[in-house]
């Protein structure tokens, strides 16, 4: 190692001595040479820091060259799967991908992808000045530009309404009455989601800063001039209930309304097929409910949904169920019942449904046992000494 | 007895980089031992930037590029500082402005700093009056100042702390083209800016401090950081601050928005004015060199 350092700079010291006896051909009577005597220096100098050089980093061309030569795969594998490649789709891709490359990794990460280069190279920002070294943005030397940029612009917002204000009262127009934003049914932006927006990050006092200023707008009388401005910083909350897929309500030959449903317990499984205009049987299996179920307690589970909607005798229910115990089978049709029913019920009574818990699955499953403990949380006798 | 001195390519604000050369037989700087090699090398290979290689002696080896390009760009980089008031800054403003704007009032005779004593008059009802003959003479120099540096295209910084002024020094700022800093002073952002922002950053060639203290009423970190990098600063200094480290202090009130908005607007008025004259002797240069 010693050896090789000092052998490195022997020869850059022999280049230079070369060099300086080409140059400076008139003062090599004056300029002496320079000694070549045996620097050591140990190898760790010579290697480069990988980590301080950072996260790697593509050029544009780079960038450029694998887009193209990713259009050309993805037509070559279109090619390969007999399929057209003009309407070729991602997930044609990542389909062609796993037949051609089957892989049995567990980390869904390790295995063969072909994904455009967006989505694989990570994103870098571009140089953020000009030839001279001028920076483009008047704030960049505040180190968080677009951040600081978006509190100069709510604040410029604020002073704009204020001399709004002042001269509606010098006009004597002045009213508190005026048009307010509706905020109901909607929320701030997450700190993740402005940091995505502003491509910065920025930290949880940056972000409780901005939300004060929002408010501060909003608390002015005429905050309705940039009401624009302040619903692109709200994200619209998604009623809860429409989430729910509602079985279609389908006929069968006599005219009678019927709807089909599923439902899973711990490892039940079971199939209802609730008829209309029917007398309140319930048939499970091929047997009446009472043979298939003798514990009190899991007719209750059965009738729950429909005594909570009040469509006691209305229905006649028909279903199937198979696994796990007679408890868990309970439960199963339960959650099958209530989803059947909710294509004979209206919209608020969907939401009372959701909120009593009837549409939710209940997702707990047997713990498993652990080694070195009797059971999932028994443990061995502890022995003091 | 030759010695010759190495001095790094520098980037100065007349993009002039003149590299002079080490040729010591005893290098007794160890540490610079490989950045003179490195720098050698890069000269040997030939320079793609115009530089004069110098000795003792002043013999020089290479030459620069064609002579009468250089010569106008010279012309126009150097006649204005033949000048003493090239720009007419003196025409801005007067004594009576001032007045007007309240410039002459301080804090109050406990808050005073020791070394504004020389800019004091002295005090009125225990508030502090500064010389208002002293500012003028002051302020023309650093309007001066910064009208050399805006015409030269130097980076211009206002740096200031007061939320009240903050978003009017951010707008002056960006209606001059220049660069605004009126938040958050992070640790490193002058002596450690290849990793604050990113390596190759140009740093601003003038701070403008539009008021020296921070909110705790302590000096403004960017002034000790600024003399550190060598970055001449120019600040309104009120009778509660220091002027020591400021390169072009200007003793005046900072917390009036009549004084502030008088400041932002001279400031503006003398980048603008500077800016337009350079882009008027390059468009007559353009013209001359053509005809």
């Amino acid at each position: 190692m010693a050896a090789s350092g000092c052998r490195g700079v022997r020869s850059i010291l022999w280049k230079y001595g070369s060099y300086g006896k080409n140059l400076f051909v008139s003062r090599s009577k004056m300029v002496p040479q320079l000694p070549l005597r045996q620097i050591y220096v140990a190898s760790s100098l010579w290697k480069k820091n990988l980590a301080a050089a950072g996260p790697q980093k593509f050029t544009q061309e780079f960038i450029d060259k694998q887009v193209e030569e990713f259009e050309v795969g993805k037509r070559h594998l279109a090619n390969m799967m007999g399929e057209d490649p003009e309407t070729f789709t991602q997930e044609d891709i990542d389909r062609s991908i796993a037949y051609l490359f089957p892989s049995g990794l567990f980390e869904k990460r390790a295995r063969p992808v072909m994904k455009h280069p967006e989505e694989i190279f990570p994103k870098q920002t571009a140089i953020q000045w000009d030839a001279e070294g001028r920076p483009f943005h008047f704030l960049f030397y505040t180190g968080k530009q677009s951040y600081y940029s978006l509190l100069h612009d709510v604040y410029e917002k604020i002073l704009a309404i204020e001399r709004h204000q002042d001269k509606m009262r010098n006009k004597g127009l002045f009213t508190s009455d005026t048009k307010q934003i509706l905020l109901t049914g909607s929320r701030w932006l997450l700190k993740e989601e402005i940091e995505e927006n502003l491509v910065e990050n920025i930290s949880v006092q940056d972000y409780m800063r901005l939300i004060q200023l929002m408010e501060l707008l909003l608390s002015m009388p005429y905050c309705s001039l940039e009401e624009e401005f302040i619903l692109k910083f709200r994200k619209q909350l998604e009623v809860q209930s429409s989430k729910y897929e509602i079985p279609a309500l389908q006929y069968d030959p006599q005219g009678v309304a019927f709807s089909v449903a599923d439902g899973r317990r711990k490892s039940a499984k079971a199939s209802i097929t609730l008829r209309d205009s029917g007398s309140g049987n319930i048939t499970i299996n091929g047997r009446n409910y009472l043979h298939y179920f003798p514990v009190l307690q899991n007719r209750e589970q059965l009738m729950f949904p429909l005594l909570f909607v009040g469509m006691m005798g209305r229905f006649d229910i028909e279903g199937s169920v198979e696994g796990s115990g007679h408890s868990a089978q309970a439960g199963a049709l339960r959650l099958a019942i209530s989803r059947a029913l909710l294509s004979f019920v209206s919209e608020g009574e969907v939401e009372k449904m959701r909120q009593a818990g009837l549409l939710t699955a209940d997702p707990r499953i047997r713990e498993r046992k652990k080694p070195g403990q009797e059971g999932a949380r028994k443990k061995f006798t502890w022995k003091k000494r | 007895m030759q010695c010759y001195g190495f001095i790094g390519l520098k980037h100065t604000i007349t993009h002039n980089a003149a590299l002079f050369l080490t040729l010591s037989g005893r290098s007794s700087k160890g540490n610079m031992a490989a950045g003179v090699l490195t720098g050698v090398r890069q000269v040997l290979r030939g320079p793609r930037l115009v530089s004069a290689v110098f000795s003792c002696h002043g013999q020089t080896f290479s030459s620069a590029a064609a002579a009468p390009d250089t010569a106008a760009a010279e012309k126009i980089l150097n006649f204005p500082l033949t000048q003493p008031d090239y720009f007419r800054l003196s025409e801005l403003f007067t004594l009576k402005d001032l007045f007007e704007a309240r410039v002459h009032l301080g804090h109050k005779k406990g808050c005073r700093h020791r070394l504004m004593e020389p800019y004091l008059f002295g005090s009125r009802l225990d508030t502090d009056i500064i010389d208002l003959e002293q500012t003028a003479e002051h302020l023309q120099r650093a309007l001066n100042f910064t009208a050399h540096v805006a015409y030269r295209g130097g980076i211009i910084l206002f740096v200031s702390r007061r939320r009240q002024f903050g978003h009017l020094i951010e707008t002056t700022a960006r209606e001059c083209g220049e660069y605004a800093h009126t938040r958050y002073w992070k640790g490193g952002l002058l002596t450690n800016a290849s990793i604050q922002y990113s390596p190759g950053v140009r740093l601003p060639d003038l701070i403008l401090f539009f008021s020296t203290l921070n909110n705790v009423f302590q000096q403004h970190v960017g002034i000790r950081d600024a003399a550190k990098m060598n970055i001449p600063t120019v600040g309104i200094v009120d009778s509660n601050c220091n002027p020591s480290l400021i390169t072009y202090p200007v003793p005046g009130n900072d917390d009036t928005p009549v004084a502030m908005e008088m400041y932002c607007r001279l400031f503006k008025m003398t980048i603008n004015r500077a800016k337009d004259k350079r882009r008027q002797m390059e468009l007559l240069k353009g013209i001359s060199a053509s005809v």
